[in-house]
């Protein structure tokens, strides 16, 4: 037993390499460490009416949420650079059919129009928050963000920062499948 | 004159640091008593956004929100514990400054206690063991041991002399 002592810190050293290991793959599928617990998951969404941003199209209301189609719910600014990386995603999404609802973060109104009207706007509706008190009712800590709502208006998922094409890949799109079967 | 003056201005500096506050004079509640609990809670409330700060020390745009929400509950009429839940409810336990005792987080409260009382287990365990070894693992020496040791050290002494 006491001959055996000098292998402890040789364990050690494998378990903690081992640990490493296993946290280095995790995060390489997106599993890391400032990706932060929803506690709104599986809760239905809170209850808010917004106005819209667009004319001609409809504002964002909790009670449209829940009528058996699955969405989702982006919160986006015109003043947030991570938006614009994740704008092409979006876009992609919403040619593909994805009912994206948009909701613009404490944001003038013409700036959020300008940057729709220049870069495409894939929302299905989108509305002003013009308060940020929506987001808060959501957990939002920043924009983007973005919530999969299920057919019963409940957030099955959230996406903090902007959506990744590993993200979208690895969970957002087998998550929407799943939930519109 | 000089020397009063940089002492003079050090001091102020001194002074003001605690005064300079992300808290705007028009965030404030009118009841002094009000705004005292509201400052009271938001010192142990997470700034979302910076993460190692309270939002009653963050300048960011969502810890002010957060603060004028907080004052809104209370004027609303909500006690401490009530307003708290009301974030609770939105960000999780991660808002709270000051994590909950509970059992998911029985490791983080008592882990450290946990490990003084093992090591502190091991010290004394070892220590004693060590002065109750240390005759039993060195019994004294026998006739035969000693006179071979006399033999190496009187060989040693001759062997001084020697290149």
């Amino acid at each position: 037993m006491r001959r055996l002592m000098f292998l402890i810190p040789l364990v050690l050293f494998l378990g903690l390499a081992g640990w490493f290991g296993v946290r280095l793959k995790q995060i390489d599928r997106g599993d890391t460490p400032d990706r932060l617990p929803s506690v709104m998951i599986d809760k239905p969404v809170p209850a808010f009416d917004l106005p819209p941003l667009v004319d001609g199209q409809p504002g964002v209301a909790s009670a449209g949420l829940a009528d058996g189609k699955v969405r989702l719910v982006n919160f986006w600014a015109s003043w947030c650079a991570p938006c614009r990386s994740e704008h092409s995603i979006l876009m992609r999404l919403a040619g593909q059919g994805v009912d994206i609802r948009g909701i613009d973060y404490k944001d003038k109104a013409a700036d959020g129009q300008a940057i729709l009207a220049r870069d495409g706007n894939p929302y299905a509706a989108v509305a002003r928050d013009e308060s940020g008190r929506t987001a808060i009712d959501f957990g939002v800590y920043g924009v983007p963000e973005t919530y999969v709502i299920d057919r019963q208006g409940r957030i099955r998922y959230r996406q903090v920062g902007p959506i990744t094409p590993q993200d979208l890949q690895n969970r957002i799109l087998p998550l929407i499948n799943e939930l519109s079967k | 004159m000089r020397r009063v003056l940089f002492t003079l201005v050090l001091a102020a500096t001194l002074l003001s640091g605690p005064l300079a506050r992300a808290v705007q004079p028009d965030e404030m509640l009118s009841d002094p008593a009000m705004e005292a609990r509201a400052r009271a809670i938001s010192k142990d409330l997470r700034c979302l956004v910076c993460q190692n700060q309270s939002i009653d020390d963050s300048d960011a745009p969502l810890a002010r929100d957060l603060r004028l929400l907080l004052r809104e509950r209370l004027v609303k009429g909500d006690t401490d514990a009530q307003a708290v839940a009301f974030l609770t409810d939105r960000y999780g336990d991660y808002v709270l400054l000051r994590p909950p005792v509970r059992p998911a987080t029985y490791l983080l409260w008592f882990g450290p206690f946990a490990l003084l009382v093992v090591g502190g287990g091991i010290l004394l365990w070892r220590g004693r063991r060590g002065s109750a070894g240390a005759e039993a693992l060195a019994p004294p020496l026998t006739a035969e041991e000693k006179a071979h040791l006399a033999m190496l050290m009187r060989d040693e002494d001759e062997g001084k002399g020697r290149p």
